[in-house]
């Protein structure tokens, strides 16, 4: 196990950013601020497109400015371009299906205590640990 | 003015989720997968940053929700689903491998796009297209299988009097 304090301590900080921006999401657009969702409502063209739009802008182009203040926070993927392609395609065909991604069931949805998001969430954190482990035994991945 | 104020406050709270995220450490996709690697050097990290997350927002949406609506919406928009499908479960697996592979959910893959990198860029419109391909086959499937009940719905609507 790689355990150090510094990361803990980020990791709350971050996740209570996290929380504090989902929460304000749903204090002004009445919205879980599930990332998958928003981006769907988007492409869908959904009657708030605008508001969901604007979100995925500010996450989007907030990123873009930490990475140039602070560029050891945004590492490249260490799977290839291809690998990282077919898991783009996963990502996308799964959450659509499903309804959520990390952010609105891992996050919101567990908060909320709905059993339908707390076995989403441990169903793709065993999916992919197993996804893990087997390309680190082929190795192809890496 | 209501509709720049919604687009400010929809911004600002992207940008707020974006900064978490990379505080975080979630935009580093080899500790993403370093959390999923339980039976290596396992990486905790990512349990902090959902520990952090469902703290804040389980305490905070509670009083969100006591004020009746949103400021920009005239109620809550939220899910009210609890059964547990098979569906729900065989999706999630599908995300969970996505996931693993590639070390990026959509948050962080979105919050990579603009930096430079091509890799997450990849990524996004894999997801996009992703998501386009399901919404295309359950357009087909519900297209094929709403045959029968588009006829019902015509009989029933023949019941009815209106």
């Amino acid at each position: 196990m790689m355990f150090h304090t510094t990361n803990a301590v980020l990791g709350l900080a971050g996740g209570a950013l996290i929380g504090v921006a989902a929460a304000l999401y749903l204090a002004t657009h009445g919205r879980i601020a599930g990332i998958s969702g928003i981006v769907s409502g988007v492409l869908e063209r959904a009657a708030d497109w605008r508001p969901r739009l604007a979100f995925i802008v500010g996450l989007a182009a907030t990123g873009a400015l930490l990475a140039l203040a602070a560029p050891t926070l945004f590492e490249r993927p260490t799977s290839s371009l291809p690998i990282v392609a077919g898991a783009g395609l996963l990502v996308g065909f799964g959450t659509r299906l499903s309804n959520g991604c990390t952010s609105g069931h891992g996050v919101c949805g567990t908060s909320r205590l709905s059993l339908r998001s707390i076995a989403a969430t441990l169903t793709f954190i065993a999916t992919g640990a197993i996804t893990v482990a087997v390309t680190h035994r082929v190795g192809g991945a890496q | 003015m209501k509709r720049k104020r919604s687009i400010g406050l929809a911004f600002a709270a992207g940008a707020l989720f974006a900064t978490g995220l990379a505080v975080g450490g979630m935009t580093n996709p080899s500790k993403v997968r370093s959390f999923l690697d339980f039976a290596g050097v396992w990486d905790p990290t990512l349990l902090f940053v959902m520990g952090g997350a469902v703290t804040v927002y389980f305490t905070l949406h509670r009083f969100v929700l006591k004020r009746g609506a949103p400021l920009f919406d005239t109620r809550f928009h939220l899910p009210t689903r609890r059964d547990i499908d098979a569906r729900l479960i065989a999706d999630a697996a599908i995300f969970g491998v996505g996931w693993g592979l590639g070390g990026y959910c959509p948050g962080p893959g979105i919050a990579s796009s603009m930096t430079g990198a091509v890799g997450p860029v990849v990524f996004v419109v894999a997801m996009i297209v992703g998501m386009w391909i399901q919404r295309r086959i359950e357009f087909s499937v519900a297209h094929s299988a709403g045959e029968a009940s588009a006829n019902q719905v015509v009989i029933e609507c023949a019941r009815r009097p209106s």
